[in-house]
């Protein structure tokens, strides 16, 4: 019986390596992810790690050097264009592989096969929207182009070289946690990184909601609840400028009134929706504003606030151009940045472009729809989304002229089902060249190549702000926008004919754009393109306050320095406070309140309309806003259907502002009437009720009270920063929120020797164990910049250098 | 001497063969170390164990102070949901240890049938 020990023993060996090496017993296969040779240890960088290397690739077409500076910023120098872009590829996986693959699984419809069924519900809504179709199209599109097909050949090139020479231990710590592998690069891949950025900032609609109001409130309430107009509106390109009239005159249909404008279906469904404050600054000054006399450009984009960030921050250098900004992993090129000869950066374009269709089918199959009195056939997309630990999950999604039928009875995005068809019609669904704008962009010389570069830019459309060392500025509302009759596509639309569909683009000779204003500046902070003399149809949905602040600003503002723009940018002022504090002020009935209450109306009288990290003010304002605003609206949406379009604060701000007996201020639900006085003090005492509660949290400071952190794309708090001091809000310039906000600072003076600075809230390297991980977060928090270094060729030696990667070709 | 010359040979042919193989083929090292070298099967145990509770220990506490443990900081935090670097090292090579040992042990056995 000697050998039963042997048995024994090895089955409880066999067994510890198992027990360690699943999530059979443990959470976590505690060994795997704990041998120092293959687990997280290996991504605990060494303090003093040396990145330098010597590389050799047989893609290489020349030699390409690559200076890391003490920011862990790559200086690219290559002997042959195309060289660039495998660089490219090459050092943006090094340093972010995983958040590349996980943004493209996500735009794909794949998060499922990594996070299992969870992600289900996402996966089917992208799949729906068409996001993979979309970038096929967008992929046949930029191959069509021996430019950047290039670009995005050597691009995936540079990328799976990077991950064919990876081991298990050196892969990225969230692969080792999660537990998968990352799969070759494709340019696919790259598209599918465009449309992601594509639906971030282009399919926020309130189609759904507008649908459900207009269906709920008489006509009478819905204008007034939703007007298209505001009165603080200070448009991106100046009032009073005089537009061409216009080539396409979009025509509404005979049966818009009856059909659609007054319609009054109901829906009951609820859409996965990107951020609506996905907005961002941007400005230009000419030299006749500027200390130095050159022009100053400013960017910041405000995006969800991420780690690994979104940005990466690049120098690409080779004999045909030399260009610095922050890049997209994913994606080759400069985004927003600069060159030897101009700058240029971008805020989202914010129109509605896209739309929803309602579609009669000819029975369940869904064979056949009914169009321009005929049945036509449906042609049909099956999407097999693989699941984790689950069984895979097949859709077969509807695709008709108008788009892919996003919604039926079997998907309403998560919510209660109806038994109608929705087809979404999107502008991501057409061809679009953004690499190529990109890639121009980045070798222009001047104006007429910006006009070139930016032409190509469809969708996402941005607000395009370009100056040029030769003194010019501009700004290009650019973008592929649907000429649309008043009201098309504000709500969903009849689809049984085409009566409803886009008439056409807007030329992009009507585009609203400005050159070289005799005001000296341009700007745009997603407020409307034009003012109501442009002849096409803008919607309603524009966020008008920051852009009111930065012309104020800029208006006033001479010899500008670049300090002088980098503390406008970091601004904290809140300008819809200073219109909205004087209503409550002025109404509220100071005699009914209490010792506590009259302590906080003062801080809020006190308050100097900044949102300031130690301020009070701005929280008090904060809660006394959303309180106000459920005084007014609760009693008239009480009985509303849950999924509907709530007033923007402009339209309840401008309301009260332009007619005190605002009607909503009555409250329907009591016999006597409501005046502004009554809702001011109700809602101030129901504020006051929650602030003591926050202020016993110790949380009435402001930056306390709004607790802005930058979160890990797996919400992993140990790989996050949280309750970071900084000020702010929606309405101020530096429009940081608590998951939101300014993603990419840039200063660029385009003086002779170009003097540019920029931070992002992140660092370079994406993995959580390197020092280069979270290192700029700080310096962002307190409005501080990094100097822009634009190396030049013979500065190999500069003290600025840390390590050299070298690419060889072998 | 056989103990420490077991000891030794396992933390180094365990270093070798993790360059290689799986974290687990550290079982398989101890086994055929002790399957090798004629031991006690308690003594066996203890070669595997102590072999790898210093190789795994030393070698993560190396690797987490070059990194003043801003790695062991955050994922001791996501798997024991408290900040403690030295747990996590400590973790890293009780784990190595027991598997190990359980491997030498298993490889004294057969030495004995």
């Amino acid at each position: 019986m000697k050998i039963l020990p042997l048995i024994v023993s090895s089955v409880v060996t066999a067994a510890l390596a198992v027990t360690f090496n699943t999530k059979l017993l443990l959470p976590a296969p505690l060994g795997k992810l704990l041998s120092p040779q293959h687990g997280i240890w290996q991504n605990a960088e060494n303090d003093n790690a040396s990145f330098s290397v010597d590389l050799n690739f047989p893609q290489l077409k020349g030699k390409v050097n690559v200076y890391l500076d003490e920011r862990l910023v790559p200086h690219v120098f290559a002997e042959q264009e195309n060289d660039v872009y495998f660089v490219q590829g090459y050092l943006h996986a090094k340093f972010r592989l995983w958040q590349m693959e996980l943004q493209t699984h996500a735009a794909a419809g794949r998060a499922s096969e990594i996070i299992g069924s969870k992600a289900l519900a996402h996966d089917r809504e992208f799949r729906r929207l068409g996001m993979v179709y979309a970038a096929e199209i967008s992929l046949k599109e930029m191959e069509s182009d021996s430019v950047t097909k290039a670009t995005c050949d050597n691009y995936t090139a540079g990328v799976n070289a990077y991950i064919n020479s990876l081991t298990e231990s050196q892969l990225p710590i969230e692969y080792k946690l999660i537990g998968y592998q990352p799969e070759p690069w494709t340019n696919l891949k790259t598209a599918l990184f465009l449309k992601y950025m594509s639906y971030d900032l282009s399919a926020h609609d309130n189609d759904i909601e507008m649908t459900n109001a207009k269906s709920y409130f008489s006509p009478a309430d819905f204008d007034l609840l939703y007007p298209s107009k505001q009165d603080s509106l200070d448009p991106i390109i100046p009032k009073g400028t005089a537009y061409p009239s216009p080539k396409i005159r979009a025509k509404e249909p005979a049966t818009a009134d009856s059909l659609y404008l007054k319609n009054k279906g109901m829906l009951v469904m609820q859409e996965e929706k990107p951020d609506r404050e996905n907005g961002s600054n941007n400005w230009a000054v000419n030299g006749s504003k500027t200390k130095s006399r050159s022009p100053i450009l400013c960017n910041d984009p405000h995006l969800g606030l991420n780690l690994p960030s979104l940005w990466f921050e690049m120098q690409l250098s080779t004999a045909a151009f030399n260009v610095y900004g922050a890049t997209f992993p994913g994606a080759p090129s400069v985004i927003i940045g600069f060159n030897d000869n101009i700058a240029w950066g971008v805020t989202n374009g914010g129109r509605d472009v896209r739309d929803y269709y309602e579609i009669t089918f000819k029975d369940d199959s869904r064979a056949e729809y009914k169009f321009n009195n005929e049945w036509k056939k449906t042609e049909f997309r099956v999407d097999t989304i693989l699941i984790k630990d689950s069984l895979p999950f097949i859709d077969s999604v509807a695709y008709t002229v108008f788009g892919p039928v996003m919604y039926d009875k079997s998907f309403g995005g998560g919510r209660v089902k109806n038994n109608k068809y929705y087809a979404v019609r999107w502008t991501a669904h057409n061809p679009s060249k953004e690499l190529l704008a990109f890639n121009l962009l980045n070798h222009a010389k001047n104006y007429s190549d910006y006009l070139t570069a930016v032409s190509n830019m469809h969708t996402p459309g941005q607000n395009f702000a370009f100056a040029a060392k030769n003194g010019d500025i501009a700004m290009r509302t650019q973008g592929e926008w649907p000429a649309k009759w008043k009201g098309q596509g504000d709500f969903i639309m009849p689809g049984t004919d085409s009566s409803y569909m886009w008439q056409g683009m807007i030329p992009q000779d009507e585009i609203p754009f400005q050159y070289n204003p005799e005001r000296g500046f341009i700007s745009s902070a997603n407020q409307k393109p034009a003012d109501s003399t442009y002849p096409y149809y803008l919607g309603r949905d524009y966020p008008p306050y920051r852009g009111l602040i930065i012309n104020r600003k800029l208006t006033a503002m001479s010899n500008i320095t670049p300090e002088d723009m980098m503390a406008m940018q970091t601004n904290n002022y809140d300008v819809f406070a200073e219109e909205a504090r004087p209503v409550f002020l002025k109404n509220i009935k100071e005699n009914s309140l209490d010792g506590n209450e009259k302590r906080y109306l003062n801080l809020l009288k006190a308050w100097d309309l900044s949102n300031e990290i130690a301020a009070t003010g701005p929280t008090i304002f904060s809660l006394l806003w959303k309180s106000f605003d459920s005084v007014v609206y609760n009693d008239e949406f009480k009985n509303a259907p849950t999924v509907i379009m709530h007033p923007f604060e402009s339209s309840l701000l401008e309301g009260v502002l332009r007619d005190s007996n605002y009607k909503f201020l009555d409250n329907i639900e009591t016999a006597q009437k409501e005046t502004l006085s009554d809702d001011v003090t109700a809602a101030f005492k129901n504020a006051v009720v929650q602030l003591k509660i926050v202020e016993a949290n110790g949380k009435l400071p402001w930056a306390k009270y709004k607790s802005t952190h930058v979160t890990h794309l797996t919400k992993l708090a140990p790989f996050s920063r949280g309750n970071l001091p900084i000020g702010g809000g929606s309405h101020s310039i530096n429009a940081t929120r608590d998951d939101h906000g300014p993603s990419w600072r840039m200063v660029v003076s385009l003086t002779p020797q170009t003097e540019a600075y920029g931070v992002y809230p992140g660092g370079q390297s994406g993995n959580p164990g390197s020092k280069f991980y979270d290192n700029f977060i700080d310096q962002w928090v307190a409005g501080k910049y990094y100097p822009l270094w634009m190396m030049k060729a013979g500065e190999e030696n500069d003290i600025r250098v840390k390590w050299t990667i070298s690419f060889n070709k072998r | 001497m056989k103990f420490v010359i077991s000891i030794l040979l396992i933390a180094l042919l365990s270093v070798a063969a993790c360059l290689y193989l799986p974290w687990w083929s550290i079982a398989i090292v101890a086994f055929i170390v002790s399957a090798c070298i004629p031991q006690r099967p308690s003594k066996a145990f203890i070669t595997g164990f102590i072999a790898l509770f210093i190789l795994w220990g030393a070698l993560s506490w190396y690797i987490s102070s070059s990194n003043k443990h801003l790695m062991a900081h955050k994922v001791s935090m996501i798997i024991f949901k408290a900040d403690s670097p030295f747990a996590l090292i400590a973790a890293t090579a009780v784990i190595g240890a027991l598997v190990a040992g359980f491997g030498a042990l298993s490889g004294s056995y057969l030495r004995r049938t």
